[in-house]
């Protein structure tokens, strides 16, 4: 029987790709639950199937072998209060920051003067009030993602699905961005962070979980017990112990 | 606003400038062309009657202005054109929608679309006159035909460069496939979909203009045929420059909304 505390639950999934090359497994017997409110990163090589797993948490895939839950349903389909972000943005050039940001909210119902408050309130937090008319060509990467972000958390979301959301941006854009994430991320929104950053990882999650190469085992799970902002994580001395400790796991695994 | 500096305003003297010679130029040559026409027609180096002339050519539109023919050939071929084209343009996108829809569909018709593509359709002119009658109708449907294959190749060619990302991103938020067409594929395909509209005025002419000359009592292209069969030249010539301006407005139409879109999608319209 399920735990009563959990909101996502990855039961024994495996799951393989098919194309005219032939068959590629991408995960094998992968188990892993998320709890609300945690924070998982998952680490791993690149093309290891750390991608697979969030499209399984966000019903755009589906498991060859295992099941997906939240709260106890098996995902069939993507789930309402699901945010998932990507390593681009892909605002609509032709909308406004502000209709990019309602585009979410708008593929399940017209927008309430709530929700529209809601998203005002969001672009004002993320720094982009000035900039809710302009499109998004005029802007900045990084206000881009905020704008992208804005339009994640609209909907709402108790499960967010981040897929490698920073690495496009220049470093210090990077860091900035990720502690103002975890500022406005609060109480109670489980996220998954797939990243192949180890500082980025440790300076965010609760938990880091390390993939093996395809097919995706878990290779190795670190608690992580650091306190603060990501920015006040970076400075703190035991940092760098999980830094060489998960480094290690990943190394030994590139040879 | 702030205080131009003397570099700038030169900068501008020199386009404005420029712009004015190419415009004048521009004229220039027209004006050059005909002259010259006129003049060697009317000192006798150029047969008038075989060549026309500017003058004559005025003239025989005029006369057929002034007996209102030249209203009915004109409202008749316009009528076909945009019938035609309007026709086309709605079936080249609605198929087009259908095939990125389903990419079996896409699959199954792509040789198909490659054979229509390929086939001069003039050579179902006479195919076209046996089923449909020697009429208007058969003249809209030739124009339909060259206009829609080219509209339905460019549209979803459109459709199916929009990144599947952007996609994804939609479904991601429980968009049904009808959403993300209409939210993301079918805007972002938008200019490529006007360009293929442009491309349909072109392909509309070519249409009329060959069924006018395949069957028809009236329409620019009749006039031209009839001209050219009891030896009128001034009437062909004539009524090939009015088809000349006549097809260089729409297409200027569609080109300018084609620019007035862009510009309001750059400023957030």
């Amino acid at each position: 029987m399920m735990e009563p505390n959990v909101l996502l639950d990855f039961d024994h999934v495996s799951m393989c790709y098919h194309d005219e090359s032939g068959e590629t497994e991408v995960l094998r017997d992968f188990s892993m639950q998320v709890k609300p409110g945690e924070f998982v990163a998952l680490l791993g090589p690149s093309g290891c199937g750390k991608s697979t797993v969030l499209g399984l948490a966000a019903g755009l895939l589906r498991p060859d072998e295992g099941t997906v839950r939240l709260r106890g349903e098996p995902v069939l389909r993507p789930p309402e209060r699901m945010g998932y972000m990507l390593q681009r943005d892909h605002l609509f050039p032709w909308l406004t920051v502000r209709e990019n940001a309602l585009v979410g909210i708008r593929v399940r119902q017209r927008p309430t003067a709530a929700q529209r408050a809601q998203v005002e309130r969001l672009l004002q937090a993320c720094g982009l009030t000035g900039f809710a008319d302009a499109l998004p060509g005029q802007l900045s990467g990084g206000m881009r993602q905020r704008a992208a972000l804005v339009r994640t958390l609209a909907v709402n979301p108790d499960l967010l699905l981040l897929d490698e959301p920073f690495s496009a941006l220049d470093a210090q854009t990077r860091i900035q961005l990720s502690d103002e994430v975890k500022q406005r991320l609060g109480e109670g929104r489980a996220t998954i962070l797939v990243t192949h950053d180890v500082s980025e990882a440790i300076s965010m999650a609760d938990r880091v979980v390390v993939l093996t190469r395809r097919p995706a085992r878990i290779r190795s799970v670190h608690d992580i017990t650091l306190a603060g902002t990501p920015m006040q994580r970076r400075g703190d001395p035991a940092f760098r112990e999980y830094f060489e400790a998960i480094w290690k796991e990943l190394d030994v695994h590139v040879q | 606003m702030c205080n131009e500096s003397a570099a700038q305003a030169a900068y501008r003297r020199s386009r404005k400038r420029r712009r004015r010679a190419i415009a004048a130029t521009q004229w220039g040559i027209l004006i050059v062309l005909l002259a010259a026409w006129e003049i060697l027609a009317r000192t006798g180096v150029l047969d008038a009657f075989l060549l026309s002339c500017p003058s004559r050519m005025l003239e025989s539109i005029a006369a057929l202005a002034r007996s209102g023919e030249l209203a009915l050939h004109l409202a008749t071929t316009l009528w076909e054109t945009i019938i035609g084209f309007v026709l086309g343009a709605v079936l080249g996108v609605g198929v087009a929608v259908l095939l990125w829809w389903s990419d079996t569909l896409n699959r199954i018709l792509d040789p198909y679309l490659v054979i229509l593509g390929a086939l001069p359709k003039i050579a179902l002119g006479p195919v076209l006159i046996v089923w449909i009658g020697a009429g208007m109708p058969a003249i809209i449907v030739m124009t339909l035909l060259i206009s829609v294959i080219v509209t339905t190749v460019t549209a979803l060619g459109g459709f199916l460069s929009v990144e599947r990302e952007k996609i994804t991103l939609l479904r991601s938020f429980g968009a049904s496939k009808w959403q993300t067409f209409t939210m993301a594929v079918f805007p972002g395909a938008l200019p490529t979909t006007v360009s293929a509209l442009k491309l349909g005025v072109s392909m509309s002419w070519i249409g009329v203009i060959v069924g006018e000359f395949l069957v028809s009592r009236a329409g620019l292209g009749y006039l031209i045929v009839y001209g050219g069969q009891v030896f009128r030249m001034d009437l062909v010539m004539g009524s090939t420059a009015v088809l000349c301006v006549c097809a260089a407005l729409m297409y200027l139409l569609v080109a300018a909304m084609e620019k007035r879109l862009n510009r309001a999608r750059a400023h957030g319209g």
